[in-house]
């Protein structure tokens, strides 16, 4: 697997492979890189961020609150599309997302500007 | 009606928000004027992640990071006017603004704190050549619709620029279900961070044409598609290679403008490379009194670097408000030799340590970064890489400083 690493600016472009038993970084150019690099390859997770309606018409942003694995992003974009949640919601309130096979638990991260 | 105020805040997102806390919190009475219906400015569109990891130590939304903000106003006692359009900055520190509440108000301030931020460059900015169909975009025109307003711009999406905003916006469309198929940059690199080229375009499998720029917009009444060729070192278009891409929607993210329109005869001394003002390590312009701080003064990639700045602006305004802060012989810092611009722009002699920040004009691997007094060398460092989109920053002695200084890249 080929990327480019994001821990600063210097975007080291990365090779990952698994040699053995062993997940093999090359192209990095410090351990920052290593660690990266090792993560992208055996579980990249990411948090999603988007919109979810509110009953009221509106709509407010949301957020997952573990970051969710990178596959399963569209899968929890479209269970949060199916939420229909009370037009009163604060930030930081928590709510439950149905996924398949996934806990999925989102936080409210901006409201309406009437709200 | 004249209000009087010790510190006037112009402007409240991030900038005015931290510049009116820290006024606040050193003895000013601070009043924000905001000109939408709410404080927090762009960041209540910005609902990804990658805020507050430096200033907050944990990573927020944008929309987050403004909430924290606001609360700390509003547990404060900092008046805020909002739908308030400042109409001018006049002699004397007068500040004029209109409100749907109050009718025309007149501000008398101690100090101005100008924290108003930037707008984007437009299709007519760049002289984007074609016609003028509905569905061109700015990226963050297009993010406040689709964030704020529920609106998605467009199905089939090009964007021109690969800034900050753009490539968030290849993400957003794409989640929201439009199919992005192009995003063309004029520059051979990226003037937007890494993470945002990976997670939002490399993620999605969405292609990143360098050295490419738009040759040409079609369609009547809607756009229809583009023409797009690769450009020669020259950044002319090698119009024999031009290509066409069909779209619904173009966006463009080419470039932030600091909006110091405000500033427009008053005489302050104005930076041509940041287009925002030039100011001393207080973050005071030419104009004595008035400070600048945020965007409106250097396009920041960082909010996090925003909400420090205007902290140093607020507290100034404060001091100067009452008469306390001190000036004294200043010196001239200048960018050189692959170095875009440093800022501040002048300080003053004295002691302690002060942060210079800075960017280059292009890539570059293992520089070294110097700044020198006179010809004498006061800083240097090795950066393995130095990049356009990602602002720098030194710490430098005061002590040693008994002349201009010059930042500079020594290869």
């Amino acid at each position: 697997m080929n990327t480019i690493c994001i821990m600063c600016p210097m975007g080291c472009p990365l090779n990952i492979e698994r040699v053995g038993d062993e997940i093999k970084v090359t192209g990095n150019t410090c351990k920052r890189g290593e660690i990266y690099g090792k993560a992208e390859f055996t579980h990249p997770v990411r948090v999603v961020t988007t919109l979810v309606k509110l009953s009221d018409g509106s709509v407010a942003s949301c957020k997952s609150c573990l970051p969710v694995p990178k596959e399963r992003v569209a899968d929890v974009v479209e269970g949060i599309g199916k939420l229909t949640l009370p037009a009163d919601v604060r930030i930081g309130d928590i709510f439950k997302v149905g996924v398949k096979s996934l806990d999925v638990d989102i936080a409210i991260t901006g409201t309406p500007a009437s709200a | 009606m004249l209000l009087n105020y010790d510190v006037v805040i112009i402007g409240g997102g991030p900038a005015g928000m931290a510049a009116a806390i820290a006024a606040h919190d050193s003895g000013a009475k601070t009043l924000i004027l905001e000109r939408d219906v709410r404080l927090g400015g762009i960041l209540n569109q910005c609902i990804h992640q990658g805020f507050g990891l430096h200033y907050f130590g944990e990573e927020m939304t944008g929309t987050e990071y403004a909430e924290r903000f606001r609360r700390e106003v509003h547990k404060r006692d900092i008046d805020v006017m909002l739908e308030a359009m400042v109409l001018s900055l006049g002699e004397a520190r007068i500040v004029t603004a209109l409100s749907p509440e109050r009718g025309l108000v007149k501000v008398k301030a101690g100090a101005v704190v100008l924290a108003m931020g930037c707008r984007e460059r437009t299709a007519g900015a760049i002289a984007l050549p074609g016609t003028r169909p509905a569905g061109i975009y700015t990226a963050g025109m297009a993010q406040k619709m689709c964030n704020i307003d529920g609106y998605l711009v467009g199905r089939e999406v090009v964007i021109l620029g690969s800034g900050d905003i753009g490539l968030i916006m290849a993400r957003r469309m794409t989640t929201e279900g439009a199919k992005v198929k192009l995003v063309l940059e004029l520059m051979p690199y990226s003037s937007g961070l890494k993470r945002n080229i990976v997670q939002c375009l490399d993620d999605y499998g969405i292609p990143i044409k360098y050295s490419h720029t738009i040759t040409r917009v079609v369609g009547n009444p809607r756009i229809t598609g583009i023409y797009y060729a690769p450009v020669g070192e020259d950044r002319r278009p090698i119009l024999s290679e031009e290509k066409f891409v069909s779209c619904d929607a173009l966006l463009l993210s080419v470039g932030l403008i600091p909006e110091n329109d405000l500033l427009g005869g008053l005489g302050v001394e104005m930076s041509s490379v940041t287009n925002g003002a030039c100011v001393d390590e207080n973050r005071m312009t030419s104009l004595k009194g008035v400070f600048s701080c945020g965007n409106v003064l250097h396009v920041h990639d960082l909010v996090d670097n925003v909400s420090r700045e205007a902290e140093i602006a607020g507290r100034a305004a404060a001091s100067y408000a009452k008469g306390d802060l001190k000036s004294g012989e200043g010196v001239c810092v200048c960018a050189k030799d692959g170095v875009r611009y440093a800022l501040p722009q002048r300080l003053t002699k004295g002691e302690g340590k002060v942060k210079i920040f800075f960017r280059v004009d292009g890539v570059y691997k293992g520089a070294k970064l110097v700044a020198e007094c006179e010809g004498r060398q006061i800083f240097a460092k090795k950066f393995a890489v130095l990049a356009p989109g990602e602002m720098g920053d030194i710490e430098i002695d005061k002590a040693g400083v008994d002349g201009d200084i010059v930042v500079r890249l020594q290869r």
